[in-house]
C-alpha cells in the first residue's frame, strides 16, 4: 500500500466517524507533509491534526483512528531484540510464571516512576506476550487485551503502587488517585495496542468501524459508558452556556419589535408631518415557565439525569422551572434547582431524591399521569411549556390518555422527548404512538439532538 | 525548500526556540501549528478555555519574528466599518465645501473617495501593510453570523474590495491568529480555512516552568506544590476553572505575603485569588478537605 492510499484510506475512516473532512482540508494535510516530512510520527500526527480537526472533542476519535492507519510500529516492534531487560535476552521463556512474575516486576517498577515511553513498550510487550491467542478459527481476533491485562492482575498492580507512592511521602488520597489513574491509563495504552495488533492483520478499516467510538455528541444516552458519561458530564455545562449565549444573541437580534404608529405620527409633528423617525414598540420578553416530567426508572436514568442538568443550567433562560420525576409515584424535585447552586451537588441530591419516585419500582406513566392531575395541575397555565421526558414504557398499565390530554390541553406548549431509536418506538410495551398522539414526541438520542430541541424551545 | 517557506519560522524546532526566547513556553503541537501557520499562510483558529494564553501566542509570535501586530477585538454588533474600512465623511463634507464653484462634480466626486479620506480599520490594515504584520482577531466567537462572512472573503484570499477604489490585493499576506472561547460554533466555512490549534491547561511541569518563568523569586517547591492544588481544582466539577493567569497570579499573591509553604491553611485563605464564584470556592473546600 502507498502512502498516498494509506492517506486516503485515513481521511475515508475520519468521515466515517463523523468528523467533517473536505477535501481542501486534505490537500492541506498533503501540503504540511510534504514540509515537514514523514520522519517524526509525532509531528505527522500533530500536523494532521492541525488541519483535519476542527473541535476539540474530535481529538479522541481522531487520535484513535491515528494509531489505528499510522501505527506505532509493526508486530512486536524492535523493543524485545534491543532492549536489553526483555525476557528473551535474559533467557526467560516467553511464557509462563516467571516470565509474568518478571514482567510484573518491570511493570511495576515503571508505573512507580511513571515513566510514558516505557509503558508504552510494556504495553506493546504485554501484548504480544501474554495476549497472544492463537489457533482460533478464522474470523476470531488472534490478540486479546482482556486476556493480557487479566494475566497481569491490574487491581494487585494498583494496590502495590498505591503502597509505593505511600512510602514515597504521597497522602493516602493523592496516592490512591494518582495510582488508579496510573493503572487505566496503562490498560488503556494495551487496548490500543491489542487493536493495532487486530488491525495489522485485517486491516485498519475493519477495526475503525468497530472499535472506535463516535465523538461525544453522536454517543447514544442509553448505550454510554461509565467513562463517556463522565466526558458527558463534562460537556453538559459548556454546551449549555453555549446554548445559552446563542439564544441571548438572537434575541437580541430580533429586539425591535414592531412599528408604533402612534408614536410614529405624535414625533412627526416636529418634522412637519413627514415620519422621518420610525418609532418601534419595544418587544416585551416572554418567558416560558417550564414544567418538566422526568421518567427516572433504571432503563432511562441516564438520559434523565442529562436533561435535568442541561435544564438545570439553562434555568436563566426559563421564567420558572418546575420540575417533577416519576417512576410510578409523582414527586417534586423543583426546590433543588436553586440558583447559583453547585451542578454537582444538585445531582448528587436529585438523584437521592428521586428515589420517592417509586413506590412499586415498575414504570406506570397512566398513574403518574393521573397523580400528576390530582396534584400538580396548577403547576400548567398558559405561560407554561410542559416537557415530558421518558420512553413510554408502561409495563402495559393503563394509560391514562385523558389525564396526559388535560394536561397538554391546559399548558401553551408540549413537548416528549424518547430517549429510543425510532425503529423501537411501539415494540413490546412502548406506547409511543398513542402518547405521540397527544404529544408531539422527537427522537432524542445524543447531544446534538438535545441541544438542536432546547434551541427550539427557549 | 521552495519559496514558501517564508520569513516566520525554517521549522517547528526553530519555533519552540524563537517562541521561547521571547517567553512563550510552546508544546510540541503549539509549535508546529504555529510554523505550519507561517508555511502553509493559513489562519490559525485557537480555541481554549479562557486563560490558556491564547491571545499571548500571537503576541508572542509578534515578539519573535519582529513583526507588528494588527489586533481586532470582536464583540457583538461588530460591523464592517469597524472591521474593514469607513470614509471620513466630515472630511469629505469639509473638501465638497471648500471647492471652487467652477470644479465639476466628476473631479469633486473623484476627490472626495480617494486615499486621504479613507480610515483603514484592523482588517484592510493588516492587508496593505508591507512590513511583516501579525493580525490577531481576538474573540471571534463573539461576533455576528454577517462578519463571519466577511473574515471568509479577507481570510481565504487575502483581499478587499472598496467599490470606489477597486480591489485591494495584500503584498505580503499577514500571519493571521483567531481565537475563540467557542462560546457559538463557528461556521464550517470559516474552520475550513483556517488550521485550528486546540490549547488546553498545560501538563503540570510545564505549568510550573511557565510559573516561575512569569513569577521570579518564587520557590521551586511551593511552585510545585502550587501547580498540583491547581490541578486538582481543574479536575473538580467548577463553574470557573483556574487558568494559568490564575496560576500566575496566586504565585504573585504568594510571594506578596510571604508565604513560603502551601499549607492546607494558606490554601484556604488565599483561595478567594484563584476561584470566582462562592460555590466554587465552597466546593474545593469541601473536595480538598480544608479546613477554614
Amino acid at each position: 500500500m502507498t502512502l498516498l492510499d494509506r492517506h486516503i484510506e485515513f481521511l475515508e475512516a475520519l468521515r466515517g466517524a463523523g468528523l467533517p473532512v473536505s477535501l481542501s482540508e486534505g490537500l492541506d494535510a498533503v501540503t504540511a507533509m510534504g514540509l515537514i516530512g514523514w520522519n517524526d510520527r509525532h509531528q505527522v500526527k500533530e500536523a494532521y491534526a492541525a488541519t483535519l480537526v476542527k473541535r476539540a472533542n474530535q481529538r479522541a476519535t481522531f487520535d484513535g483512528l491515528f494509531e489505528l492507519y499510522f501505527p506505532r510500529m509493526i508486530g512486536s516492534g524492535m523493543t524485545e531484540l534491543f532492549s536489553p531487560g526483555s525476557a528473551e535476552a535474559a533467557g526467560v521463556a516467553k511464557d509462563g510464571p516467571e516470565a509474568l512474575d518478571e514482567f510484573t516486576e518491570r511493570l511495576a517498577e515503571a508505573l512507580q516512576a511513571d515513566d510514558v515511553e516505557m509503558l508504552r513498550q510494556l504495553a506493546a510487550e504485554a501484548v504480544a506476550r501474554f495476549g497472544a491467542m492463537p489457533g482460533r478459527g478464522p474470523g476470531l481476533s488472534s490478540w486479546s487485551s482482556y486476556t493480557a491485562l487479566r494475566r497481569l492482575s491490574t487491581d494487585e498492580l494498583t494496590s502495590r503502587l498505591i503502597e509505593g507512592l505511600q512510602q514515597g511521602g504521597w497522602t493516602n488520597e493523592e496516592a490512591a488517585r494518582a495510582g488508579t489513574r496510573r493503572v487505566d491509563r496503562f490498560a488503556g495504552l494495551v487496548e490500543a495496542d491489542a487493536r493495532r495488533r487486530i488491525a495489522e492483520e485485517k486491516g485498519p478499516e475493519q477495526i475503525a468501524k468497530i472499535a472506535v467510538r463516535p465523538t461525544i455528541e453522536k454517543l447514544d444516552f442509553l448505550h454510554a459508558r461509565r467513562a463517556d458519561l463522565e466526558a458527558l458530564r463534562r460537556e453538559i455545562y459548556p454546551l449549555a452556556r453555549r446554548l445559552a449565549t446563542r439564544l441571548t444573541q438572537e434575541h437580541h437580534a430580533h429586539r425591535r419589535g414592531a412599528v408604533d404608529l402612534r408614536r410614529t405620527l405624535r414625533s412627526s409633528m416636529s418634522t412637519g408631518g413627514v415620519p422621518v423617525d420610525l418609532r418601534y414598540r419595544p418587544k416585551r420578553p416572554h418567558r416560558t415557565e417550564l414544567v418538566i416530567l422526568c421518567d427516572v426508572s433504571g432503563s432511562v436514568s441516564n438520559f434523565a439525569t442529562f436533561t435535568l442538568m442541561l435544564v438545570f443550567a439553562l434555568r436563566e433562560q426559563f421564567g420558572k422551572v418546575r420540575a417533577f420525576t416519576f417512576v410510578d409515584e409523582i414527586h417534586e424535585v423543583t426546590s433543588y434547582f436553586k440558583p447559583g447552586a453547585d451542578l454537582v451537588d444538585t445531582m448528587t441530591e436529585l438523584t437521592k431524591a428521586t428515589e420517592h419516585s417509586a413506590r412499586m419500582g415498575r414504570t406506570n406513566y397512566g398513574r403518574a399521569f393521573s397523580l400528576f392531575q390530582e396534584r400538580h395541575a396548577d403547576a400548567l397555565g398558559p405561560k407554561s411549556s410542559l416537557l415530558i421526558l421518558g420512553d413510554a414504557r408502561s409495563n402495559y398499565s393503563d394509560l391514562a390518555v385523558d389525564s396526559l390530554r388535560a394536561m397538554a390541553e391546559s399548558s401553551r406548549h408540549a413537548h416528549w422527548l424518547n430517549p429510543e431509536v425510532r425503529t423501537q418506538w411501539d415494540t413490546g410495551d412502548s406506547e409511543a404512538t398513542r402518547y405521540g398522539s397527544i404529544i408531539e414526541m422527537r427522537e432524542c438520542r445524543n447531544l446534538t439532538q438535545l441541544s438542536e430541541f432546547v434551541h427550539d424551545l427557549a | 525548500m521552495p519559496s514558501r517557506t517564508s520569513s516566520w519560522f525554517s521549522s517547528p524546532a526553530e519555533a519552540v526556540t524563537r517562541l521561547g526566547d521571547v517567553g512563550y513556553l510552546a508544546d510540541g503541537s503549539t509549535a508546529l501549528t504555529t510554523y505550519l501557520a507561517g508555511a502553509l499562510e493559513k489562519p490559525v483558529l485557537v480555541e481554549g478555555p479562557a486563560g490558556v494564553g491564547k491571545t499571548e501566542l500571537a503576541k508572542a509570535i509578534t515578539r519573535a519574528t519582529g513583526a507588528e501586530l494588527v489586533r481586532l477585538q470582536c464583540y457583538e454588533g461588530l460591523d464592517e466599518a469597524r472591521a474593514l474600512y469607513e470614509w471620513n465623511y466630515k472630511k469629505q463634507l469639509l473638501r465638497i465645501q471648500a471647492v471652487d464653484d467652477g470644479q465639476a462634480w466628476e473631479e469633486t466626486h473623484g476627490d472626495i473617495f480617494s486615499e486621504e479620506f479613507l480610515l483603514t480599520r484592523p482588517l484592510l490594515t493588516a492587508i496593505r501593510r508591507e512590513e511583516p504584520t501579525v493580525l490577531l482577531i481576538d474573540e471571534v466567537d463573539k461576533t455576528d453570523v454577517e462578519v463571519e462572512g466577511l473574515l471568509l472573503e479577507v481570510l481565504s484570499d487575502f483581499q478587499v474590495t472598496i467599490p470606489e477604489l477597486g480591489t485591494m490585493v495584500s503584498t505580503r499576506r499577514p500571519l493571521v491568529v483567531l481565537t475563540s472561547n467557542a462560546t457559538r460554533e463557528l461556521s464550517e466555512a470559516l474552520k475550513r480555512r483556517c488550521l485550528y490549534l486546540h490549547l488546553d491547561y498545560p501538563e503540570a511541569d510545564r505549568e510550573r516552568e511557565i510559573v516561575l518563568s512569569q513569577v521570579p523569586g518564587l520557590d521551586d517547591a511551593v511552585a510545585r506544590q502550587l501547580v498540583s492544588v491547581i490541578g486538582r481544582l481543574r479536575e473538580l466539577e467548577l463553574k470557573k476553572s483556574p487558568s494559568i493567569a490564575e496560576s500566575v497570579d496566586w504565585a504573585r499573591t504568594l510571594i506578596a505575603l510571604e508565604i513560603t509553604d502551601l499549607s492546607d491553611k494558606a490554601v484556604a485563605d488565599t483561595l478567594g485569588v484563584v476561584l470566582k464564584h462562592s460555590s466554587d470556592v465552597d466546593r474545593a473546600v469541601r473536595e480538598l478537605r480544608l479546613k477554614r
